[in-house]
């Protein structure tokens, strides 16, 4: 029982990190962005590729995996996604589903379409015993990490003068920009940090979830899932609801397999026909 | 003076593309999934072809053979279509390929119309070969695969299972297959099914530690094998005494070694393991590695050299000729394949060879699937019981 709460709480941490860059950029820069799970590709293969070819260690691979995909972000907002902000959603969702065809096919071709295999350091293999529970080495490093994220985020968006001035340009990017605030520099440097996550979680997924060029396509759901219950104008939302999404997937697949597969839309609609804007955000 | 050396010249030309000209061609239109998830398939497939050909030379019978490859991206209505253009525009003599079930069966009405055998090198459902008596196959079923293992279990004091199979035709094939053989010798079986787009395995899991059998056999499609792998000992299964057995799809020589130590132990059965120990193999192994950058051969592979063995063995047989023929002179036929004896079933035009019981270790710093016990001469089982 503890055991499969301790797998959904790991699973549904891994689906903030990989989902939290989209709540930054869907919620707080109002820009559908469904090419978010390119940008976690982008950071699983860096860390595939650097361990497999050159032989770097995992952990070392990891700061890698967040900055790679984060220039990428960058580049491309600065190149292409900032001619984007004031069209509508429907010319952003084309042209991101656009960028995850691409993404798609230029993995395929560069790196082949089998799954990359990573080899995790001894020390996080295996699973331990804490009080009669049984808790995996890895699963734990990925609830701590994540743990770390959501705390740094919060803080950073609550408490830091960079994050009331990204409130501020997103709220009214006029009068920001009057107040001189740099709304461009703001918007690229949370794109890129976006990004930057995005690549971390697919870096961090790639042992649980597996990595193969379709991995944008495969959870664009999963993102989309969280960041709809979970609502899109605080960080804590979206949290909240991948853990909620996590262990209900878990524990659903476990008690009731047959349907177990079910279990995270269901919870999905009734989310959304008891609270349309979200699980954590007030009425507008 | 140079008006006649020009006249000579065509003249010459004119002869020389005459005699090209009689001496036909036989084409082959093989049809494979080179893009897309299933292009791991697609790639041994065609390796394995292009092997063959490079050994044996590209005339049979004084006709030069032509491939034509073309990609369906593991899409049914594309094969269905590459195949309609191949036979109508490419007047092609056979057809070959097909990666998955779905891409075999799409285009078997076109192959009965048009007499034009279809030669099945991967799609592995044991009704394939029924949809057209124009279809012959030289890969493998999966019931054939997989009742061995049943048998091998009950046998080595296995009584209780816990199956667990990627919700999907094949799957559910093996699933079947091996609940049927198993019950049938006394065991005990709980069924488990994971949807086919499933990121995580450990509720699954859970439920099989829970359950506390004495093995779980395991059928997933080969890409999500090394991750159900990795979860499986991650929880502990393997320490807790749990055997892991299964069809050969879960440790492909593809990707086994990239899986780890977490594949150690395995107990697979299957027709074609990279370490089969032959003569035959191991020049097959060492001439594919060479040609393909160090790529190991799967059984993917050994599907496609035999595919296009008995292509080339049926046309000596016709002398070149193609259609009924063509078709009636791979029945019956046997010889010795990198993974074994094989031959064709006259009756019902699939491969009747060896299942190898296999167990994953490490050779020379190497994973490979090394077989320790043999059934000899299996015939696709679904198929055979349909018989009597």
């Amino acid at each position: 029982m503890l055991t499969i709460l301790f797998d959904g709480i790991a699973y549904g941490m891994l689906l903030f990190v990989l989902a939290c860059g989209l709540a930054v950029t869907l919620g707080l820069m109002n820009f559908v962005n469904l090419a978010h799970g390119a940008f976690a590709m982008a950071g699983g293969y860096v860390t595939a590729v650097l361990m497999n070819r050159i032989g770097v260690p995992f952990l070392a691979t990891l700061p890698l995996a967040f900055i790679v995909p984060a220039i990428l972000g960058l580049v491309l907002e600065r190149t292409l996604y900032k001619r984007l902000y004031s069209r509508s959603h429907l010319d952003q969702v084309l042209f991101s589903i656009g960028l995850v065809f691409m993404a798609v096919a230029a993995v395929d071709y560069s790196f082949g379409s089998q799954q990359q295999l990573i080899q995790l350091p001894t020390w996080l293999q295996g699973r331990i015993d804490i009080l009669g529970v049984q808790v995996g080495l890895y699963r734990s490093f990925i609830i701590v990490i994540c743990g770390a994220l959501v705390v740094a985020l919060q803080l950073i968006l609550t408490k830091t003068r960079f994050g009331s001035r990204l409130r501020a340009a997103v709220d009214d990017p006029r009068v920001a920009r009057g107040l001189g605030i740099n709304v461009s520099l703001i918007f690229a440097t949370t794109f890129a940090f976006g990004s930057g996550l995005a690549g971390l979680g697919g870096a961090l997924g790639a042992e649980i979830l597996g990595l193969d060029p379709t991995f944008p396509l495969k959870f664009m759901i999963y993102f989309l899932i969280v960041v709809t219950v979970g609502g899109t104008t605080s960080i804590t939302g979206p949290f909240l609801a991948s853990l909620l999404l996590g262990i209900a997937d878990v524990a659903g697949k476990y008690y009731v397999p047959s349907v177990g597969a079910f279990v995270i839309y269901t919870l999905m609609i009734v989310v959304l026909v008891l609270r349309p804007q979200g699980l954590f955000e007030r009425a507008r | 003076m140079r008006r006649r050396t020009f006249l000579g010249a065509v003249a010459l030309t004119l002869a020389l593309s005459g005699a090209a000209l009689a001496q036909e061609t036989v084409k082959i239109g093989l049809i494979l999934p080179m893009t897309g998830p299933f292009a791991s398939t697609g790639r041994q497939i065609e390796a394995a072809v292009k092997l063959y050909m490079q050994q044996q030379g590209d005339t049979v019978a004084g006709k030069k053979i032509q491939l034509i490859v073309k990609d369906d991206t593991g899409v049914a209505d594309v094969t269905k279509r590459l195949a309609q253009e191949l036979i109508v525009n490419d007047k092609i003599s056979v057809l070959a390929g097909f990666g998955l079930t779905p891409l075999a069966l799409a285009p078997a009405p076109l192959a009965t119309q048009a007499k034009v055998p279809a030669v099945v090198m991967a799609a592995a459902t044991a009704t394939t070969t029924e949809a057209s008596p124009f279809i012959v196959r030289t890969s493998f079923t999966l019931p054939q695969a997989t009742v061995p293992m049943a048998d091998w279990a009950s046998q080595n004091g296995i009584k209780k299972v816990v199956t667990l199979v990627s919700d999907y035709g094949p799957g559910i094939d093996a699933e079947k297959a091996f609940t049927g053989a198993f019950t049938g010798k006394g065991g005990q079986v709980e069924n488990l099914r994971v949807p086919l787009a499933n990121p995580d395995f450990s509720p699954f899991l859970q439920k099989v530690a829970d359950a506390k059998p004495d093995a779980l056999f395991v059928f997933v499609p080969s890409g999500i094998g090394a991750q159900f792998m990795k979860q499986f000992v991650e929880r502990g299964l393997d320490k807790s005494g749990v055997k892991l057995i299964g069809p050969g799809d879960v440790t492909d020589d593809d990707i086994l070694n990239g899986m780890g130590d977490v594949a150690l132990g395995a107990i697979t059965t299957q027709h074609y393991s990279t370490a089969h120990d032959s003569p035959e193999n191991k020049a097959f192994v060492e001439a594919f590695k060479k040609a393909n950058n160090n790529m190991r051969p799967n059984f993917m592979a050994v599907g496609g050299y035999d595919g296009m063995h008995l292509i080339y063995e049926g046309l000596k047989k016709t002398n070149g000729q193609g259609g009924q023929a063509l078709i009636d002179a791979m029945k019956g036929m046997s010889w010795t394949s990198p993974r074994g004896p094989v031959s064709i079933d006259p009756q019902t035009r699939d491969i009747i060879q060896n299942i190898y019981v296999r167990k994953v270790e490490r050779r020379d710093g190497e994973l490979y699937n090394v077989e320790f016990a043999t059934i000899p001469n299996v015939k696709d089982p679904v198929k055979a019981t349909k018989a009597n």
